[in-house]
């Protein structure tokens, strides 16, 4: 068995339920955004000056994507394994979920920090 | 030929849009709009180029040799133009358009103009720090270069406010305040409009905005609090309004008239339109107004006087102008 950091990777085997964590992971942050502002302008009475909690759980958010997207993308690269990669081989399926991982990641990248940027404008709870 | 004909008309007719000045998001006389048109702008130009650009590579992709482009450098291609290009303009767009929304800061010592939408006309009133409220209705006026803030609700359905060459719209919520501030920075007469679909004379709710300087808007107001009615108390029309039960909808300061049902009618006479910005203030449309109201605006809450005479619609038309 290897060590390090590469073989926990490769025991890391990416399915179908690895593929959905950054997609997952986007969705939480979003639902907490709403919550985080509709509870700082309803009960603590005003939009906060340094939104420590929300950037903790934004930086939470895109290290986990982040992460799903580096241990994907490490798998999806098979050395010595020549194109084309569609065959229902477990090395070319879990290649396609890896890739696929590795797109959703990137997508939910984004879609967190578009989710986050307005909170740096924000100043008010109208 | 005829088809340019026909396009080149259709661009033209697109373009008459910007001839309207007086109710036009491009006709701008306030902060808020401002910034909307330049970013509209901005965007415009924006979404041009990318537009050209697109169209440009496609035409190079039809014109080019086939083999021209390996799988691997195509796919490369479309990861750059397709997907880090369009996250990297989105998101320069989001952090250039944010501050934006930023409202502006407004003070204890700010004017506030309380709005209620009604079917289908305004409820107004100024509430300037200091001194007691004044209720007027179907006109708004607002001093040029002071910060102004709008508290709006609704009476009855939800309605939604709007005067584009001021700001963007807000909506108008039965039990909730919401609220908009905004400063106007031309003097001007303009239009504000109803945006929520409330019922059958929707769309004849509107209304005048008058931007006026200050000391010009301080004089208003101070004239605004004097009845208007003192003289013309006597006058025929002012019995045949207290004779049809007029004054159980509408108040005419200085006169027993005291009904919040209906606008308030106190200086009815210096208002430019009638009806919420139906038609135009002449005595010809207060005698149809006054006798058939439904029939200018259909569905609207002041019943119709086949009954009254033409003479005493007249008179009352006459009493409710000389209310300046
Ligand atoms: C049942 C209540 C009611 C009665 C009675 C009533 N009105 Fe009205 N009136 C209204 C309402 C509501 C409106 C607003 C209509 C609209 O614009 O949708 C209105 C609007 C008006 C307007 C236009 C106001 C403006 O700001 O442009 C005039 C003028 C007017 N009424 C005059 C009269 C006169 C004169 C009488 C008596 C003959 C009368 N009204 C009786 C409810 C009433
Ligand atoms: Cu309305």
């Amino acid at each position: 068995m290897k060590r390090g950091f590469h073989g926990m990777v490769a025991r890391l085997k990416v399915t179908l339920w690895s593929l959905i964590v950054p997609p997952t992971v986007w969705a939480v942050h979003f639902l907490f955004s709403y919550l985080w502002a509709a509870i700082h302008c309803a009960k603590v009475g005003g939009f906060p000056r340094l939104p420590i909690l929300y950037a903790v759980g934004t930086v939470a958010a895109l290290a986990i994507i982040l992460a799903a997207g580096i241990v994907a993308h490490l798998q999806s690269r098979v050395p010595g394994d020549p194109a084309p990669h569609e065959e229902s081989t477990d090395s070319d399926r879990i290649r396609f979920l890896a890739f696929s991982t590795v797109l959703l990641a990137a997508l939910s990248f984004v879609g967190v920090v578009f989710t986050a940027a307005p909170v740096l404008f924000l100043t008010d709870c109208r | 030929m005829r088809r340019i004909r026909s396009s080149v008309g259709a661009a033209a007719l697109l373009s008459l849009g910007a001839c309207n000045r007086h109710q036009s998001a491009l006709s701008v006389f306030g902060e808020e709009a401002a910034t909307v048109r330049h970013l509209t702008i901005v965007m415009l130009i924006g979404a041009v180029i990318i537009a050209a650009g697109v169209a440009g590579l496609m035409i190079a992709a039809v014109r080019a040799p086939e083999g021209r482009l390996t799988l691997s450098g195509g796919m490369r291609m479309v990861g750059w133009l397709g997907g880090v290009l369009p996250v990297v303009v989105l998101l320069a767009l989001l952090l250039y358009s944010l501050p934006s929304m930023r409202p502006l800061p407004v003070g204890a010592n700010d004017l506030r103009i309380a709005v209620q939408g009604e079917q289908f006309w305004w409820r107004v009133r100024y509430q300037p720090p200091g001194s007691p409220p004044l209720l007027t209705a179907n006109e708004i006026r607002i001093p040029v270069g002071r910060t102004v803030q709008f508290d709006l609700t609704a009476g009855d359905v939800i309605h939604s406010f709007w005067i584009p060459g001021l700001a963007g719209k807000m909506d108008m919520i039965p039990g909730r305040t919401n609220r908009l501030v905004v400063r106007a920075t031309k003097v001007g007469v303009f239009r504000g409009v109803c945006t929520e679909f409330c019922g059958l004379s929707h769309a004849l709710m509107a209304f005048d905005v008058v931007a006026m300087e200050p000391a010009a808007f301080d004089a208003w107001l101070a004239n605004e609090r004097r009845p208007a009615a003192p003289a013309a108390g006597t006058a025929p029309g002012a019995q045949a309004f207290a004779a049809n039960g007029c004054a159980g909808c509408h108040a005419i300061a200085g006169t027993p008239a005291a009904g919040l049902i209906g606008p308030d009618l106190t200086h009815i006479g210096s208002r430019a339109s009638l009806g919420a910005g139906t038609t135009r203030m002449t005595r010809e449309a207060l005698v149809r107004f006054i006798k058939d109201a439904p029939s200018v605006k259909p569905g609207a809450r002041m019943p119709a006087y086949p009954q009254l005479s033409r003479e005493d619609a007249q008179a009352i038309a006459a009493y409710l102008e000389s209310l300046k």
